[in-house]
């Protein structure tokens, strides 16, 4: 590709952070001093263009370094992978956490997302507001602004921030719960509160399964978790051979917690069956649904638990490499993460034969750059490929086409975590566990009102009066409004709806879902309406623009939601809400992908179950 | 169709759409098996030269079994599919699609999609009156993530000045519905140059260069392929644009001739239009097995430089 760049050239460190992530360019045409020779010879351009999928971690790289990408970063980053700058900013421009223009280097988001804002969220940004000045604008010595941020997976301790700081040794630190004195601390540069270790609530209980090892088994240390009996799945699962492994998966009816609820054995059996190779795993740890926090739980608690069981699905699904999409607001999980598959590399339960099984299987994480639609699986391959996360139109599925175009199978991190009790265990009994259609445990993320917020594991088929007696009753005003399940795509159960049993099949008899496992307490204080126009911006905010329906109609909702809240309706009450019906149905019906498709469904929940927005002006 | 329709039963796919049993060959799409038969379906984002993105969706079909609409333009047919294609969801779809479009962008010269608009009584006024235009350049420093809220009182657009950077032809986004052609076009599809791609997110979601730099700065060769596949006029010769802004363009009054391009050995078929005697621009036929539609900016607009009616300003 003879590709055109403009004039703009890299300063010393963005060139320093690109050749650090990138090694040393190797001729002229890869941006390097050109030689002579190069006027002559052009590099294997399949290799550089098979190098794409390097833009975003390079992308990721200078920002760290630099706060924000320039130009002549840019140009730099194209001609080192042969991407077109046009297609490269394109992607720069898609996500939130990556910058085109000057940025400080110190930034705070702030979360002002739905947990959040039930615990006092709005109050801290007008506190920054009034103390520091507006969100997005420089502050003090114009080293460090504060941006509002969507939901930053740390609801259990609301209201959260999150502070990245850029430089030669870059930060990034979740505060967590954040008061206004500690933003304001974090702006300034000042380290940021330490960080308390999780607490489970449930700590001690006999009955975890996917949370036992929790606050009892050092998450630093491979040592610890062998002793714990870490590595058994591993050993067993070559016992079973990749049919067996797929046997007691199906067996165990285990579902996917991702949302979709799609049954994993039946998807790693399809992978395992494609005569394309080579195969790929992809975990999905790009968890941003507002509300969700279980995945982080997991990743920073548990790292080498996640680990095995990737490598069990590898096994299964005859999968040479292994991604793991972490979001970019982790930075917790990312370590530990790192840190964990470094020790599991050393000690030979990653790369080439592992435990001399013949097997060989490599797991390299990958950081989100702040876009929630980067969890939808095919959104997901586009941004580890170096695209723009818009998600692909299926079919073909990712069993049949998914990450660079080869079979892939795709997980939740706790569909995942799952996988090893029912190794070691046996799929029947695991499928004894909870209800026919729904087996096994579910965690649940309880936040907003409630006494102990936190994770939660229960097996399927308990209720939901239970699971929150279980968290010590409602909070606040003790009087519950509502409960909202499974985040911002998600729905209300209303107080009088609260024994319906926590299975797919019952939150489905009431037009709830269990979605990611959010429960959200809402007591009778909470602006129902404030909330739902949050959950419309989120909408407009998270689209990623690609289809009609989603990328107008989000818009078009929050403006509809607006006019309501205001008591100011276009024409009367019933048309303003006839026609956010119809959009409603519209972008279910023919956008692309799930955002779209539920973009309305918490704001339709709420007004046939809870009756929002039936006021006009007075 | 003639090689198809001559090999057994056996080779094709067999569906129903709207009752009635058809079957079309092996990798037909739904649209194709629809336009075989003579179902109308509008399309925007379509067209035969590109790969289908599907994301205009105007083109949904109801697809039994399926929990939502399928696109017609890029789904293939599957033995035993029952298809709708005008059943209360679809036209609740299409209308709202074309509203959501018409409300937010100036379609005034898309032709086709001014048409179907009729066909699904769409009323884009149903939103209310809309916002103040953007000023120029903001849209191209929006940044995902958190926006600005509306105030719902007026709708937002995607108003904006009009991109005068070069000789050869206008960017007017305000008339742009982000069918992705003109990308396709500029990239893999026909001209491999990648000088413009999508942008932002969400609602900000634009065509662009790479931090929005002028045409000049940006790889564009001009080959105006993009004008050519662009559906609502966003995309437009100068000299079109001049003579409209003028009130002398007048396609009732021009006529067009196929010649072969001389400018290379290639043998491009240039449709070449004129108005009142003089050349006013130049285009491909889509179906040509050369060009497929594309041309190069020599054929695209080497005319300039033979004559044409401001030519001394050249
Ligand atoms: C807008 C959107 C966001 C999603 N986000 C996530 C996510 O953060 N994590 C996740 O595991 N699945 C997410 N999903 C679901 C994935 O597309 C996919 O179904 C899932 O990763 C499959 O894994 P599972 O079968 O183990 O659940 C999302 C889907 C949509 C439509
Ligand atoms: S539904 Fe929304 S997020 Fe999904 S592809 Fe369409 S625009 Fe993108
Ligand atoms: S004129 Fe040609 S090169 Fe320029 S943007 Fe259009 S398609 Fe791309
Ligand atoms: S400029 Fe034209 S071709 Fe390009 S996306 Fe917009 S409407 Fe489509
Ligand atoms: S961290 Fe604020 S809502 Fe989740
Ligand atoms: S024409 Fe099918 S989605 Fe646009």
């Amino acid at each position: 590709m003879d590709l055109h760049y403009t004039a703009a050239a890299p300063t010393a460190q963005e060139r320093a952070a690109v050749d650090q992530l990138l090694g040393p360019p190797t001729s002229g045409w890869e941006g390097g001093a050109r030689r002579p020779i190069d006027g002559h010879t052009a590099p294997d351009a399949r290799e550089a263009r098979g190098r794409r999928h390097l833009l975003l971690p390079a992308l990721h790289a200078v920002s760290a370094r630099v706060g924000w990408v320039s130009e002549g970063a840019l140009n730099y980053i194209c001609r080192r992978l042969t991407v077109p700058p046009a297609d490269a900013y394109g992607v720069l421009s898609f996500y939130a956490l990556l910058s085109a223009t000057p940025r400080p280097p110190t930034i705070v988001h702030v979360c002002d997302d739905i947990a959040c804002m039930v615990s006092g969220a709005q109050a801290l940004c007008a506190d920054l507001e009034r103390t520091v000045g507006p969100a997005g604008s420089p502050v003090g010595d114009g080293s460090a602004l504060w941006l509002r941020s969507p939901c930053l997976g740390l609801c259990e301790r609301a209201p959260a921030a999150l502070q990245t700081v850029a430089g030669e040794q870059p930060r990034s630190e979740p505060i967590a719960p954040a008061s206004s004195a500690d933003l304001r601390a974090a702006l300034a540069g000042v380290a940021t509160p330490a960080y308390t270790p999780y607490q489970l609530p449930q700590h001690g209980s006999s009955d975890l399964r996917l949370l036992r090892r929790i606050g009892r088994v050092d998450p630093t240390s491979i040592d610890a978790y062998l002793t714990a009996g870490g590595y058994a799945a591993l050993r067993r699962a070559f016992e079973l051979g990749p049919a067996g492994v797929i046997a007691e998966v199906s067996q165990s009816k285990l579902l996917g917690r991702g949302g979709a609820a799609f049954a994993t054995g039946r998807k790693w059996e399809a992978v395992a069956n494609q005569p394309e190779q080579p195969h790929h795993l992809v975990c999905n740890a790009d968890e941003s649904e507002p509300g969700t926090f279980k995945d982080r739980v997991l990743m920073e608690e548990d790292p080498f638990a996640l680990l095995e069981a990737m490598t069990i699905a590898a096994f299964a699904g005859g999968c040479e490499y292994g991604y793991l999409y972490v979001r970019g607001e982790y930075p917790r999980a990312t370590r530990r993460l790192s840190g964990a598959i470094e020790q599991a590399r050393a000690r030979g339960f990653l790369g080439q034969n592992i435990l001399q099984s013949g097997l060989r299987f490599d797991v390299e994480l990958r950081s989100g750059a702040g876009a929630y639609i980067c969890g939808e699986e095919t959104a997901l391959f586009n941004s580890i490929e170096g695209f723009r996360g818009e998600p692909r139109n299926k079919p073909p599925f990712p069993v049949q086409k998914g990450l660079f175009g080869k079979p892939t199978v795709v997980n939740n991190v706790e569909t995942l975590l799952n996988v090893l009790d029912i190794i070691v265990s046996g799929g029947a009994n695991f499928a004894a566990i909870g209800t026919p259609a729904s087996t096994g445990t579910k965690l649940f993320c309880l936040s907003g009102h409630v006494v102990i917020p936190g994770l939660y594991e229960v097996p399927f088929g308990v209720t939901l009066r239970q699971l929150i007696e279980s968290a010590g009753g409602v909070a606040g005003s003790k009087r519950l409004q509502a409960v909202l399940m499974g985040g911002a795509a998600g729905a209300f159960v209303t107080a009088d709806e609260l024994d319906t049993p926590l299975t797919f099949e019952d939150m489905r008899a009431v037009k709830a879902t269990l979605g990611s496992g959010v429960v959200l307490l809402l007591d009778d204080t909470v602006n129902l309406e404030a909330l739902l126009l949050r959950i419309a911006a989120f909408f407009r905010d998270e689209s990623c623009g690609q289809c009609v329906p989603c990328r107008v109609g989000t818009a078009r909702q929050e403006e509809s939601l607006r006019r309501l809240a205001a008591g100011r309706p276009l024409g009367s009450l019933p048309q303003e809400r006839a026609l956010l019906t119809e959009m409603g149905q519209a972008m279910r019906d023919a956008s692309i992908c799930g955002l779209g498709q539920t973009a309305s469904a918490a704001i339709e929940s709420a007004m046939t179950k809870l009756n929002a927005f039936t006021r006009t002006a007075t | 169709m003639s090689v198809a329709a001559a090999r057994p039963a056996a080779e094709g796919v067999t569906l129903e759409i709207d009752g009635t049993e058809l079957t079309v060959p092996r990798g037909a799409t739904i649209l194709d098996a629809c336009r075989s038969m003579g179902v109308d379906t509008p399309t925007l984002c379509y067209l035969e030269n590109l790969t289908p993105v599907n994301v205009c969706r105007v083109c949904v079909v109801e697809l039994e079994g399926s929990r939502v609409l399928v696109p017609a333009c890029s789904r293939a047919c599957e033995p035993g599919m029952k298809i709708r294609t005008d059943s209360e969801r679809v036209r609740l779809s299409r209308r709202l699609v074309l509203e959501f479009l018409a409300s937010s962008v100036d379609v005034s010269l898309a032709s086709e999609m001014q048409r179907s608009m009729i066909r699904y009584q769409a009323q884009p006024e149903r939103f209310g009156s809309a916002a103040a235009p953007h000023a120029a350049g903001e849209r191209d420093r929006a940044t995902p993530g958190h926006h600005h809220a509306p105030n719902g009182e007026r709708h937002q657009t995607v108003e904006q000045p009009v991109k005068v950077d070069n000789e050869l032809y206008v960017r007017d986004y305000s008339k742009c519905i982000l069918c992705y052609k003109c990308v396709e076009a500029c990239g893999s599809d026909a001209q491999n140059t990648f000088a413009i791609a999508v942008a932002g997110r969400g609602f900000d979601a634009r065509i662009s260069t790479e931090y929005a730099v002028p045409l000049p700065d940006s790889a564009c060769v001009y080959c105006g392929n993009c004008i050519g596949v662009c559906p609502t006029g966003a995309l437009m010769f100068k000299s079109e644009r001049d003579m409209r802004d003028e009130g002398t363009w007048d396609e009732s009054r021009q006529t067009k001739a196929d010649t072969i391009c001389g400018y290379c050995g290639v043998g491009c078929t240039l449709t070449v239009h004129a108005q009142d005697g003089e050349i006013v621009k130049v285009s491909s036929p889509m179906d040509h097995s050369v060009t497929r539609g594309h041309l190069c900016v020599k054929g695209r607009f080497g005319w300039q430089f033979v004559g044409r009616r401001d030519r001394e300003e050249v």
